[in-house]
């Protein structure tokens, strides 16, 4: 896959063998840096576990004690919020609710922006530089420009409070920029390969299926894997289109306890755990697309 | 955009020669066949979704609260006159101004440490991480950080700690202790005399509104002050026992030892300090003449640090003074900053990892040919790696402002509802016009203002990509 542009491994360096004392200078001065890091992470860390820990400690303890004061005494950590908020129903129906909104809109991205992608770079039609500068254009325009006339429009169709909603809605403001990486991708691929089966005889879809879909993986998965953290951690689109529907997703049901009751910590600190546990999953285990899909997500 | 690392800028490239004369994509009825079956999904969705409804909205924002009638600018009167609304344009003014800088410098310093030490990998998983939880469970997370009782609250438990260093807090610092004879509190927390004392002279100060359970475990009964040649001789005590007369030292009530008592002269300054013994009987000897009044120094009743609210609405700059726009334009409520610190916990990994890669691109020759021509470390930063950096720091930086113009989770989940007015912003603002006031004109007013606000983002990624 030589073909597909990747950032040229910057030349090493040569390393020059530090005699013992120059060596010792190099660690003395690397020692403050260290510290520095060391403290960094450790505060970056703090706010998750301080979340963590609070989600396995009865609520009565959050009101007269700190959730460092049970890792002290870690005999106080149970697993009763997670037990009865999951006995609850409630939230089982978020998490059902919000993997029914997410996985979908994923998959229509992915699918429609890899679509566009190749009509943009390799068939040749008028207006095709036109569509996509107002792609570009698009890329920055604010979800909140569609939520008015597409709630009016959603009514009307009876679209309005539905899951499918919610899903075009995701799936629309994630294109302009899904199908920006994925035309900034295929335009790496070399055309002659297409020119080779298009000689024999290929059709559009047979060379978009054989030859671009498996060489614009990689670009998929950040994709598919930044859409889907855009979607599962949306509040907004699920609390305009979903506000009085019977089932709605994590970060809504988490919202309207916390407007009902308040900080009632042992239901939310569990519940917010819950909604976490699959995209940091996702995190540490695709890391490398994970930051790529990120990276290239950003400008939305 | 500059940020997707893996992918190249298209080339330019001459246009492949068919062999077969068609055009690629095949001629005629075919061709338009194969665009419409590529393009059509994603233009269907733009136009019906995105396109549609963004002239829509703008259309809307000059209609009343039903997109029935044409009111002219009236909407946009509303958003910039209405001082609820108002906070929120000022809230993200500070937002841009502050958030887009703080981000971008602290990616700068962790992209460049992060080049000096062996375990970069794990430092940049730790603090990337957060870009994998939602703003809405960021807002949960950081509303626990911020407790405002330092039992609860890591960050003042650790401001805390280090206040009560510095002030120790005293050892009566109970809620309902006060004067009962012989004495009346002032405003600065100490309990003075009400009556003079001149040498040779005693005083009697009682307290009361301490629990039996407050009592220190050393104190032992209190008993009448002796008199003192050329000295002032008192008792502090608990001034409270069933049956017992104020003012009167009874027996079985307790003195109250260690107080801090100090001796003032006529004109308030402190003359000497001592503190009381364990039966509550303290001694000033050898005093000067002249009339003084004694005090139980404020010291003594200081209440440990009771935790900063760092999520309400108070103003970190002195606006109270004004009134009417310059007070909602000039507030800085301590809110605002809080929720700031709590972004730039989940968005500094991103910066770090956008600029750390534009570090790793660098031409390392440049920086090796500096090094050799004898410029500093400092000097090389200064003069060679940070203008080369400065286009992916700009990147970084307008990718913040974009980001913060639309924020809305974090603050209706971190902010809790007695500060939430103060700390609005403009995306929560259009949320409760639009879905909760049903006022579809304003709704769209103030979307139509996010949008002209991105517009010359969109001006210049237009530009750039048309070259």
């Amino acid at each position: 896959m030589s073909a597909v542009a990747t950032p040229a491994p910057s030349p090493a360096l040569p390393q020059r063998r530090a005699p013992g004392r120059a060596r010792l200078r190099r660690v003395l001065r690397s020692t403050p840096v260290n510290v520095v890091l060391v403290v960094v992470a450790v505060l970056w860390l703090t706010p998750t576990v301080g979340l963590l820990v609070t989600s396995f400690r009865p609520g009565q303890d959050y009101l007269s004690s700190g959730w460092w004061q049970a890792l002290v005494h870690p005999a106080t950590l149970n697993l009763d919020n997670y037990r009865h908020i999951l006995s609850g129903g409630n939230i089982v129906d978020a998490l059902v609710t919000t993997v029914l909104i997410t996985v979908p809109a994923t998959l229509l991205v992915v699918l429609v922006a890899s679509l566009a992608g190749y009509g943009l770079v390799f068939l040749r039609w008028p207006g095709r530089d036109w569509v996509f500068l107002v792609l570009v254009a698009l890329m920055v325009v604010p979800l909140q420009m569609g939520l008015i006339p597409v709630s009016l429009l959603y009514k009307h169709l009876g679209l309005f409070g539905t899951i499918p909603g919610v899903v075009l809605y995701h799936t629309a403001f994630g294109l302009p920029f899904a199908i920006f990486l994925m035309r900034n991708f295929y335009t790496g691929i070399p055309r002659d390969l297409l020119e080779a089966a298009r000689i024999d005889g290929a059709s559009e879809w047979t060379m978009f299926r054989r030859i671009v879909l498996p060489l614009g993986m990689p670009a998929l998965a950040s994709l598919a894997i930044f859409q889907f953290l855009w979607v599962w951690n949306d509040l907004l689109v699920s609390l305009v289109f979903l506000a009085s529907a019977p089932h709605q997703p994590l970060t809504v049901t988490i919202f309207s306890q916390l407007r009902q009751f308040g900080l009632n910590i042992d239901v939310i600190s569990t519940a917010s755990f819950i909604s976490m546990i699959i995209p940091l999953i996702v995190f540490f285990a695709f890391q490398r697309y994970f930051v790529r899909g990120v990276l290239a997500g950003a400008v939305k | 955009m500059a940020t997707v690392p893996a992918v190249a800028e298209p080339a330019a490239r001459p246009a492949p020669v068919s062999i077969t004369g068609r055009g690629p994509g095949g001629g005629g009825w075919r061709r338009g066949l194969a665009v419409g079956a590529f393009m059509g999904p994603a233009l269907l969705f733009l136009g019906a979704i995105v396109g549609y409804p963004t002239v829509a909205t703008i259309i809307a924002s000059f209609f009343n609260k039903t997109t029935t009638t044409f009111v002219g600018l009236d909407n946009y009167r509303t958003v910039f006159g209405t001082s609820d609304i108002l906070v929120a344009v000022r809230n993200n003014a500070i937002w841009v101004i502050v958030f887009p800088f703080l981000v971008t410098f602290t990616g700068l310093v962790f992209a460049v440490l992060t080049e000096r030490i062996r375990w970069a990998t794990a430092f940049k998983a730790v603090v990337f991480m957060p870009m994998a939880i939602s703003l809405f469970a960021t807002g949960v997370i950081w509303r626990i950080v911020y407790e405002t009782d330092p039992h609860r609250g890591v960050i003042n438990s650790m401001v805390g700690t280090v206040a009560d260093a510095i002030n120790p807090p005293g050892s009566y610092a109970l809620p309902n202790i006060k004067p009962i004879s012989g004495l009346s509190q002032r405003s600065d927390g100490s309990m003075v005399s009400t009556a003079t004392v001149h040498p040779d002279g005693t005083v009697k100060l009682g307290l009361t509104g301490i629990s039996p359970t407050d009592i220190p475990p050393g104190a032992t009964s209190a008993s009448e002050p002796a008199t003192v040649q050329g000295g002032v001789a008192g008792v502090v005590w608990r001034d409270f026992s069933p049956g017992g007369h104020v003012g009167v030292v009874d027996s079985g009530e307790k003195g109250l030892p260690a107080m801090r008592i100090d001796l003032l002269r006529g004109d308030g300054s402190t003359a000497a300090t001592t503190a009381s013994g364990a039966d509550g009987r303290f001694v000033f000897r050898d005093v000067g003449s002249g009339s003084y009044r004694v005090a139980v120094a404020a010291s003594n009743f200081r209440a440990p640090f009771g935790g900063v609210a760092w999520l309400g609405a108070q103003s970190l700059t002195p606006a109270d003074r004004l009134g009417g726009t310059a007070r909602t334009l000039l507030t800085v409520p301590l809110v605002d900053i809080a929720a700031i610190v709590a972004m730039l916990w989940m968005w500094g990994g991103f910066a770090m990892v956008v600029i750390g890669a534009g570090l790793a691109a660098l031409n390392r020759e440049v920086l090796e040919a500096a090094k050799i021509d004898g410029a500093s470390e400092w000097q090389t930063f200064r003069h060679v790696t940070f203008p080369l950096l400065l286009p992916v720091l700009i990147v970084v930086f307008v990718t913040m402002i974009i980001n913060v113009l639309k924020i809305f989770d974090i603050i209706l989940s971190l902010v809790p509802e007695s500060s939430q007015r103060e700390a609005n912003v403009i995306a929560v603002q259009m949320w409760n016009s639009a879905f909760t006031a049903s006022d579809y004109g304003v709704g769209s007013a103030l979307a139509t203002f996010l949008f002209v606000l991105v517009v010359p983002v969109i001006v210049v990624n237009v530009r750039r990509i048309r070259g």
